[in-house]
């Protein structure tokens, strides 16, 4: 196996692109492994090579139902940033963020990693007072934070309507090592990578049930047959209850729709990623030209991955509000992804129940950041059969003991998250 | 879009009413222990399928609805008042 490189590139173009081969094998399964992983989007993929590069488990499987990356890791509006007010998601999210930015010497692959910078928009007093306590809590954890003026929004991206006659922008909270990457290309990397450390990628393999004795776990049951490991690992997001349920234990999970939408492509128009604070809106533009935005929840539960219309209006109307010249766009695509939404907001990358069993789950709508961070926590957590205290708090014991991580003060609604 | 036939309203826009929640849970007595309070905050079933769930028609009559709805087609096949009861189709 050959990697990829800029002379690489120069070296095929001169035999004219014979040498490439397939980024990652097809392997059937094989009847047994040291670890299956069931999901194949970016925190299985993960997952999986970090349990070949730092844990030495090389005899691993990655199980899924469709093709890699086409659930959610290919359905998110690509925003990697680590501005958290809690601690335990601030460092979290951190060592996410500096795995991010190593991703791509660590994968051999171009994931297209742009700190281009994250800017929250404030519109009024007591946003401003979060917002400078969000970014005290990440500076005193060492994470770059600053508070922009009017002046300073106007000259990062002066489409912005300050002056907004329902909602003046006073300010905004920046993440200058924030930015976006390339979904696509975060679960091929991840993929490539952990195929060249040994680990079968096992595509069209649904997994049909557990295979549990004496309240451990044994192997999972699959369209491709039978297949044991005495540790499965769980990274399916927006199915973990349906896994679970064949596992025999419920979570507290409500599976949720969100919806992303692309814009037919631009010249470069905006070099940052914006997000408004007068309603949920976020936008930033992809390497294509395209503007790439999102908005909130659906506010059902769905395992469609289709949404309905009220959200994409008040999406769009939100996004007119905050940059009216977005007004003169036609929209070019949008879809849906299923989300674990948990009571709090917050993930679990933690031990079950049934011994063995292993999950990283309940990602809200912050999944795509933590892929590297996930699968690293999930893949430490498997190895050493215990958290890591990066992800320690991330338990589902969390509610029962009181110690919940809830970052936005919500209360216990799925769908509020 | 969602249309939802309230039973004192008629057939009206999802954009008139808020999802409130699973409509199984039952809230423990008072001498229910932390398992069972935490089970009824927290523990969902989440279907993929049927689901009886609360609805309520906030811009409309303002009633809380048990709303009987598929989890991947979206179909709406019963609603009820607060005190009526759903059967639940398999799958």
């Amino acid at each position: 196996m050959a990697g990829y490189s800029g002379f690489r590139i120069l070296l095929e173009g001169l035999r004219g692109n014979s040498g490439w081969r397939e980024a990652w094998r097809k392997p059937d399964p094989k009847p047994s492994y040291d670890v299956i992983i069931v999901g194949g989007g970016g925190h299985g993929l993960a997952t999986a090579f970090y349990l070949a590069e730092v844990h030495g488990i090389r005899n691993v499987a990655v199980l899924e139902r469709g093709l890699i990356g086409q659930g959610n890791t290919g359905r998110n509006t690509t925003i990697v940033r680590s501005n958290y007010l809690l601690p335990e998601n601030n460092n979290f999210y951190e060592h996410s963020l500096k795995l991010w930015e190593r991703l791509e010497q660590s994968l051999g692959y171009n994931v297209m990693m742009s700190q281009r910078g994250v800017l929250n928009l404030f519109h009024n007093d007591a946003q401003r007072n979060a917002a400078m306590r969000r970014g005290n809590s990440m500076r005193l954890n060492g994470i770059d934070a600053e508070i922009l003026d009017r002046e300073g929004v106007k000259a990062m991206c002066p489409l912005v309507d300050l002056d907004n006659g329902r909602y003046p922008v006073m300010g905004g909270l920046l993440q200058r090592r924030g930015g976006t990457a390339r979904h696509d290309a975060v679960a091929w990397g991840f993929a490539h990578a952990a195929d060249a450390r040994g680990v079968d990628i096992i595509e069209h393999c649904e997994v049909t049930g557990m295979i549990l004795e004496g309240g451990a776990i044994q192997g999972v049951r699959t369209t491709r047959g039978e297949i044991r490991a005495p540790k499965v690992g769980l990274a399916v997001a927006g199915h973990t209850s349906t896994l679970t349920a064949m596992a025999g234990f419920r979570v507290p999970i409500e599976t949720h729709l969100l919806q992303a939408f692309v814009s037919e492509g631009l010249k470069p128009l905006i070099d940052c990623v914006v997000t408004f604070g007068a309603g949920h809106f976020y936008i930033s533009q992809s390497d294509k030209g395209g503007l790439v935005f999102g908005g909130g929840l659906d506010g059902y539960p769905s395992y469609g991955q289709r949404g309905t219309l009220p959200e994409a209006e008040h999406v769009y109307a939100a996004g007119v509000s905050m940059i009216p010249a977005l007004g003169r766009l036609r929209g070019l695509r949008s879809w849906a992804g299923v989300m674990d939404m948990t009571p709090d907001g917050s993930p679990y990358i933690c031990r079950t129940p049934v011994r063995g069993l292993y999950m990283t789950a309940g990602w809200c709508y912050g999944g795509f950041k933590a892929t590297p961070a996930s699968g690293w926590c999930h893949a430490w957590t498997i190895a050493k059969d215990e958290p890591h205290s990066l992800n320690a708090a991330f338990t589902l014991d969390r509610f029962r003991e009181g110690r919940m991580l809830d970052e936005r003060g919500n209360g216990p609604h799925f769908w509020a998250q | 879009m969602l249309r939802i036939p309230c039973p004192h309203c008629g057939a009206r826009d999802e954009a008139e009413f808020s999802y409130r929640g699973d409509a199984t849970v039952t809230r423990p007595g008072a001498d229910g222990d932390i398992a069972a309070f935490h089970d009824y905050l927290y523990t969902r079933t989440n279907p993929r399928g049927w689901q009886v769930e609360w609805w309520q028609h906030a811009a409309g009559c303002r009633a809380f609805l048990k709303v009987l709805r598929h989890t991947v087609t979206h179909e709406i096949r019963a609603v009820v008042t607060a005190t009526g009861t759903l059967e639940v189709p398999p799958a």
